[in-house]
């Protein structure tokens, strides 16, 4: 039957559309449907962010273990401040973990790396990390090197 | 002197015009269909010339168009080393920006156009005025399923059009230049927002349907009612809405992308 | 004379700066035929568009049944519609529905009727015009009388007062002709409906009607049964019926003062 020839394609039009919209926010954006995952908030202070966005990766040895939830300023101490959340089944960070922000590859994005510390205590929600380590800024590398090297002449 | 009355005789004109395809469309859109069951039955109709039609040229387009973006990327990203990043230039500039315009222009020249021709076909035959002589009105009956069918089908078919444009990608980068499937994914994830490029791309989509739509099913409606009339009118429905597309393309963009 | 159906009083229309009619008065009786007959571009069609309210008169008023139809809210217009049947010069068939459906659109849209009801409508109006045995064809598999002879059918679906006829013998073969004529005459007497026969075909439409009128530069040039007509001495009548090449209206387009000078 004509009418019912038509549907059925109509049927298969709108699944292949909402086929594809599923395959570009799962496959593509790497959406995760159980993204809500519960979290915990820890805090860091940074002299310099340097390029840090909020939603930029938090890894433990490579692995992704939360993002990054806010980036404000901190006009008492004049610096950058971190808010982050933390996976809760990743409950075991020691307090005098040490926080760094890195770069993947050459030119890619920011990302914070934690260096796991040796405390017996761990840190729970709203806690800081104090060591922190400030992305590499390009210029300040090169004028470091060539003060460095004119002083050794 | 005679200039300025020529200027704001034309903008005079062309508000006139713009009005009337406004009332026009508020007029199809506000007068609800009468009964549920038959409107379904009329707009499944339209889904299917309007949308499951052009299926197969959104495809194809997608397909070849996602395979060129990975050459060319590919050649370019090489010199810097970073041929990995293919992916992410191919799923950036398919979502945001190629899928929903040259799905909205290859729209305007396929449905558009019939949309156009076939209104316009119904206007010279006199069945327009025969469902008005029947007291049912030709907007709710003719107009709102081909508009509504447009305004649904656009966006469908662009996101199509991403998806086979990716996989077209993916299948030269990975499957002939050898890029790692790996990284390509990982690189592509890392940058692709779901917000801001997945349904930034659908709601331009949304925009360019419902604008071409309007433009097809009003150049229709309103032609001269003789050949040479549908043949202008469809002429008018392919460039007027492209000109659209790409004119709102920038506004859209300045809007969405444009706050650094 | 018989109780008018349409009054149409001091009726004005315009396109643009021509005037399709001046000032026209015209009557048309009920449960007659009647033929509006003119040279083409006078309007003929104008008129029936202007009955049927699809048009607006610049002036005048046009009485349907009693009730001026250009002061009718929409909603009201549609109501009187339903009681006018409309048979376009192109038959005007739904393209994408198939014969059946065109004729039992009217009345699956107008009233409450079961389906099998209104098949059984559908049948006997195709029945009455002779293409019973086509009702499942697409509109683009008749031939040009048969789709007439459906839109026929498809206009009197609904039992209407008045049919208006545009142009029904135009471009159709001395056979389809014959069978319009009778179709015509046959509903017109059966139902008694009012009808309303639009043409320039002087033979057919003198063989059926009831009454006449012939327009002519935007007004009423001749009005009365086809007796009377035929009868008349007024030159501009005599030229149409006769079909003479010359006579108040010139063979020679008349030249405007634009042309008057020639190329220069």
């Amino acid at each position: 039957m004509r009418s019912k020839r038509t549907e059925l394609l109509v049927g298969c039009f709108i699944l292949l559309g909402i086929a594809a919209f599923v395959y570009l926010a799962v496959q593509v954006s790497g959406l995760a449907f159980s993204a809500q995952k519960d979290t915990y908030q820890i805090v860091a202070r940074f002299d310099d962010i340097g390029g840090l966005t909020s939603r930029s990766k938090v890894t433990i040895a490579g692995v992704t273990v939360g993002t990054v939830e806010s980036i404000s300023f901190d006009k008492e101490l004049y610096m950058g401040l971190v808010k982050m959340n933390i996976n809760t089944d990743v409950d075991n960070i020691p307090t005098d973990s040490s926080i760094a922000i890195l770069t993947s590859g050459l030119l890619g994005e920011k990302y914070l790396g934690i260096t796991i510390g040796a405390d017996e205590e761990v840190l729970q929600e709203g806690d800081e990390i104090f060591d922190t380590q400030s992305a590499l800024v390009l210029e300040n590398l090169i004028s470091q090197f060539l003060f460095k090297s004119g002083d050794s002449e | 002197m005679n200039l300025l009355v020529g200027l704001g005789a034309w903008f005079l004109n062309w508000l006139e015009a713009v009005g009337r395809a406004g009332i026009f469309l508020a007029q199809s859109v506000l007068r609800m269909p009468v009964r549920f069951r038959e409107s379904i039955r009329l707009l499944i109709q339209q889904l299917y010339a309007v949308g499951v039609l052009s299926l197969v040229i959104v495809v194809v387009s997608g397909a070849f168009i996602g395979m060129v973006l990975a050459l060319q990327g590919y050649s370019i990203l090489s010199k810097f080393g970073s041929e990995e990043a293919v992916g992410q230039l191919l799923a950036l500039s398919l979502l945001r920006e190629l899928a929903p315009v040259v799905t909205a222009l290859l729209f305007a020249g396929r449905a558009g156009s019939s949309l156009t021709a076939e209104i316009g076909l119904m206007k010279a035959t006199e069945q327009l005025s025969s469902y008005e002589m029947m007291g049912v009105d030709p907007l709710r009956r003719i107009i709102a399923p081909r508009f509504i069918a447009g305004v649904i089908c656009l966006p469908l078919l662009s996101i199509i059009f991403s998806a086979t444009g990716i996989i077209g990608g993916l299948l030269v980068s990975v499957g002939w230049l050898g890029v790692h499937d790996g990284a390509f994914w990982s690189l592509m994830q890392q940058s692709v927002y779901f917000d801001t490029d997945i349904m930034n791309g659908f709601i331009k989509a949304l925009c360019f349907s419902v604008v071409v739509t309007w433009i097809a099913v009003y150049q229709g409606y309103e032609c001269v009612p003789t050949s040479e009339g549908i043949g202008k009118a469809t002429t008018r429905t392919v460039v007027l809405g492209s000109l659209a597309i790409l004119a709102l393309d920038f506004v859209l963009t300045a809007a969405m992308f444009g706050d650094f | 004379m018989v109780d008018a159906y349409i009054e149409v009083h001091d009726l004005s229309f315009y396109r643009g700066d021509r005037a399709i009619y001046e000032n026209v008065s015209l009557t048309i009786p009920k449960g007659k035929v009647t033929a509006v007959m003119g040279p083409s571009g006078t309007g003929k069609t104008t008129l029936l568009r202007l009955i049927a309210a699809q048009l607006s008169p610049d002036q005048g008023r046009i009485l349907v049944a009693g009730e001026d139809v250009h002061r009718l809210s929409r909603k009201d217009l549609y109501k009187v519609r339903k009681k006018m049947g409309m048979l376009f010069q192109s038959g005007a068939l739904f393209s994408d529905m198939s014969v059946a459906e065109n004729i039992a659109f009217p009345l699956e849209e107008h009233t409450q009727l079961s389906r099998s009801k209104i098949e059984s409508i559908v049948l006997d109006k195709l029945h009455s015009v002779g293409l019973r045995g086509a009702a499942n064809l697409m509109p683009s598999e008749l031939s040009g009388g048969m789709a007439r002879r459906v839109a026929l059918a498809r206009a009197i679906a609904l039992d209407p007062d008045l049919v208006m006829y545009d142009e029904p013998f135009t471009g159709q073969d001395p056979i389809s002709k014959g069978v319009l004529v009778k179709l015509i005459r046959q509903l017109n007497d059966e139902a008694n409906i009012t009808s309303v026969l639009v043409s320039h075909d002087v033979e057919e439409s003198l063989s059926i009607a009831d009454h006449v009128c012939i327009l002519a530069g935007g007004h009423v040039i001749a009005e009365g049964s086809p007796e009377t007509i035929q009868a008349s001495t007024d030159p501009q009548v005599m030229q149409f019926l006769r079909g003479e090449p010359d006579g108040p209206v010139p063979f020679h387009y008349p030249e405007t003062s634009e042309s008057q000078g020639g190329p220069r």
